[in-house]
């Protein structure tokens, strides 16, 4: 299952991870020691709304990446885009993302996930009518009963069958669904289908797998289970993104967070510490959150004045980055406000 | 008496007849679109119409038989490519629409009069024109043949009661393979751990299987049915026709129990989750699109063997009668589209004779009597949508959960 190259065991282990990430500069678009995935200028929009505008990022191998932001930031469209589900607008202008050391600008969402960057889905896609066995065997890869014209042969595939049938039934026990292996997936429980999709998803032995929102709706009993999944799976070398608004979620367990709002890249570091960022707390709570402006103190004319004044520079810094494209600048400005 | 058993004869006469074989060609075609991949294709009748031109067209021109199936065969391949390329990328419901209007069209090209010389134009090919050609191929000789030639004639000087035990039998038959049938479906459903009915898989199989074979003798034992043995509409077109809807449905059954068919099916429940498998939906649509039509264009051949290319009679009115057939087997099943299909012609025959028979022609006349046919396989379609939806064969489970 393992397809990394520097230290594998040595990842699961936390001070490892921590020395590892130690080096990258917390700040947007750090570059890290061996990246998985690159994206480059990556834009999206619907109409007027800048839906995603991610200017660089990089994910490192063999580690919890988590994904976060308020409502709205742009996380599962950039998940989309990057997993091929949609296009950037950008498509063209500089857009540019490679995964393992292979471009993947213009390849398809099954072409994505054949290059072994597997996602799972906000709202979950079971395949209802099929048995939980059956959604399962459809997440290996390359398998010759698929071919049309083999398939009419059962001797041509049967042995690969087995194969499968016993890594799915494997991968059920270990994500305890096995007693449900024959029965409908649209049956499940909401939180079941959390835990079958990302048990399909590793049926293809992926190098990186993709989690939109793991934990939305899932009970908090389950979802300490999920974690335990989604660390489980790191320890074994896989690297692992994950989207999740929660940010306590992802304090456990996450060992570098990307923090995006209003679809840019704000800020990034060791989840301890990103979260006391100010571009971070700004982005989930408002600027302004820690000004009470019921307060008479703050409604003198200075203050009021000093408030104009903070509006005046962060709307002047969003031209100067709209005309140059340097959003990076603005995104410092945006630290300092 | 004799008024219900002409009534009954002629049921069976319709249930064994090439047209019917034909429709069942077409429905296991469907099947495939529509019941394992969920492509809505409204436009069957289309293939068909391709199908039964190509094959009649070039017998006309004195090509032989096999390379008339293929140019058949080949141009519902191309109109298969043709439907899907631009409309698989879409949404199921475009499908729908231009598989239904481009049926339409190939049937409005076939009505052209400036096609006269190649289609018939609305007049169609005549039968004669063609049918030869398979004709001389039979080998089962001249004369008229029985089915069963052992049969209640035989027995007591062809005595009622012997018909009558025939017809019991029969009944019988069919009550204990439904009831079987349903011991099976019940000791499969692994959901159900309480009383397994201690009737095993197999065994249950072979013994459906044997009831099945002993309801049709006893029924052709009580009902026999005389044609000629070969000849324009014989044994043999039947032999062939059904011949033909056993191969279908054998082939069906391999391609869809295979990791193949679980794609379909993948692509049926969820197009989204089978890319983000790494799965290329695009190309699964289309192979099931272009198979589906090929078995489609195959019923089509079929269906001009005892009568003639006529482009009205492989209209609209086939694809939706094949749809109704389908639901009425049950879709995603291997058998259903072929008992859909027979019951379905039957019934129809069924409801027009009987109200022939007995609805006086001052309230109902005899062309009165054919759409009232329709009318009443419309309302059962409509019960049987609400009542029954997985139809006679399909796994009710399955449908606990909309997708």
């Amino acid at each position: 299952m393992s397809e990394t190259t520097i230290g594998t065991p040595s990842l699961a282990d936390p001070a490892a991870r921590r020395a590892l990430m130690a080096g990258v500069t917390p700040e947007p678009g750090a570059a890290k020691q061996d990246p998985i995935l690159k994206v480059d200028k990556i834009e999206r929009r619907f109409g007027g709304i800048t839906a995603v505008d991610v200017e660089h990022l990089e994910v490192q191998r063999g580690i919890i990446t988590a994904l976060i932001g308020p409502n709205g930031a742009g996380k599962t469209t950039f998940f989309n885009l990057i997993t091929g589900f949609d296009k950037p607008s950008s498509a063209g202008s500089g857009a540019h993302w490679e995964f393992d050391g292979r471009a993947l600008n213009k390849t398809s969402a099954s072409s994505v996930a054949k290059a072994g960057m597997v996602r799972t889905f906000q709202l979950t896609k079971s395949l209802n009518r099929m048995t939980v066995l059956d959604n399962m065997m459809l997440g290996a890869q390359d398998q010759s009963g698929e071919n049309l014209l083999k398939s009419v042969f059962k001797p041509l595939w049967s042995g690969q069958e087995k194969a499968v049938e016993e890594k799915a039934k494997e991968l059920l026990a270990r994500f305890k669904l096995l007693e449900k292996k024959d029965d409908y997936a649209g049956s499940l429980s909401g939180g079941q289908r959390k835990l079958l999709e990302m048990a399909r998803a590793l049926m293809s032995d992926p190098k990186m797998i993709m989690l939109d929102e793991p934990m939305a709706g899932v009970n908090p009993a389950l979802t300490q289970s999920l974690l335990g999944h989604i660390q489980s799976l790191r320890d074994e070398g896989m690297t692992v993104l994950f989207v999740e608004h929660d940010m306590h979620v992802v304090r456990h367990i996450s060992d570098w967070v990307v923090v995006m709002a209003e679809g840019r890249v704000v800020a990034e570091g060791p989840a301890d510490t990103v979260m006391s960022n100010q571009a971070v707390i700004d982005a989930y709570l408002g600027a302004h959150h820690d000004t009470d402006l019921g307060d008479d103190q703050v409604l003198t004319d200075r203050a009021l004045e000093q408030i104009e004044a903070e509006v005046r520079a962060d709307e002047a810094a969003h031209k100067a980055a709209a005309h140059d494209g340097d959003h990076a600048k603005h995104d410092q400005q945006g630290d300092k406000s | 008496m004799d008024t219900i058993l002409e009534i009954l004869s002629a049921v069976i006469r319709e249930a064994i007849s090439p047209g019917t074989a034909a429709v069942a060609i077409a429905v296991i075609g469907l099947n495939l679109h529509f019941g394992y991949t969920g492509l809505l294709n409204f436009g069957q009748s289309g293939f068909m119409l391709l199908g039964a031109y190509g094959f009649a067209i070039s017998l006309v021109h004195d090509i032989p038989l096999p390379l008339a199936v293929l140019i058949g065969l080949g141009l519902a391949f191309v109109f298969a490519l043709v439907l899907g390329i631009p409309t698989l990328q879409l949404r199921g419901d475009y499908l729908a629409i231009v598989t239904i209007s481009a049926a339409e069209i190939i049937r409005f090209v076939g009505r052209l009069s400036t096609l006269k010389d190649l289609t018939g134009g609305a007049q169609g090919i005549q039968g004669r024109t063609y049918q030869p050609a398979f004709v001389d191929l039979s080998f089962f000789g001249d004369g008229a043949w029985t089915l069963a030639p052992f049969n209640y004639t035989d027995v007591a000087g062809g005595a009622g009661w012997v018909r009558a035990l025939g017809g019991l039998v029969f009944v019988v038959c069919v009550v204990a393979t439904v009831i079987v049938g349903r011991r099976l479906k019940r000791a499969a459903d692994p959901t159900r751990t309480a009383p397994r009915t201690g009737l095993d898989g197999t065994l249950g199989k072979v013994l459906a299987a044997v009831l099945v074979l002993v309801g049709l003798y006893a029924l052709f034992f009580a009902m026999p049915v005389t044609y000629g043995r070969s000849g324009v509409n014989g044994w043999w077109v039947r032999a062939v026709a059904w011949t033909l809807v056993a191969l279908s449905t054998l082939v069906v059954y391999l391609l869809v129990r295979s990791p193949w068919g679980r794609l379909l099916r993948g692509v049926r429940e969820d197009e989204d989750a089978m890319r983000s498998l790494g799965r290329n939906v695009f190309a699964v649509k289309m192979q099931s699109l272009v198979i589906g039509g090929l078995f489609g264009a195959l019923g089509g051949m079929v269906y001009v063997l005892a009568s003639t290319v006529q482009p009205d009679a492989l209209g609209r009115q086939i694809t939706f009668f094949s749809y109704t057939a389908l639901l009425l087997g049950g879709a995603a099943t291997i058998l259903g589209p072929v008992l859909g299909t027979v019951l379905f012609f039957s019934a129809r025959i069924l409801i027009r004779e009987s109200a022939r028979a007995w609805v006086p022609d001052s309230i109902m006349s005899t062309q009165q009597t054919e759409q009232f046919s329709f009318v009443v396989v419309g309302v059962a379609l409509v019960l049987l949508v609400i009542f029954r939806p997985q139809g006679i064969l399909g796994n009710k489970r399955e449908l606990r959960f909309n997708v």
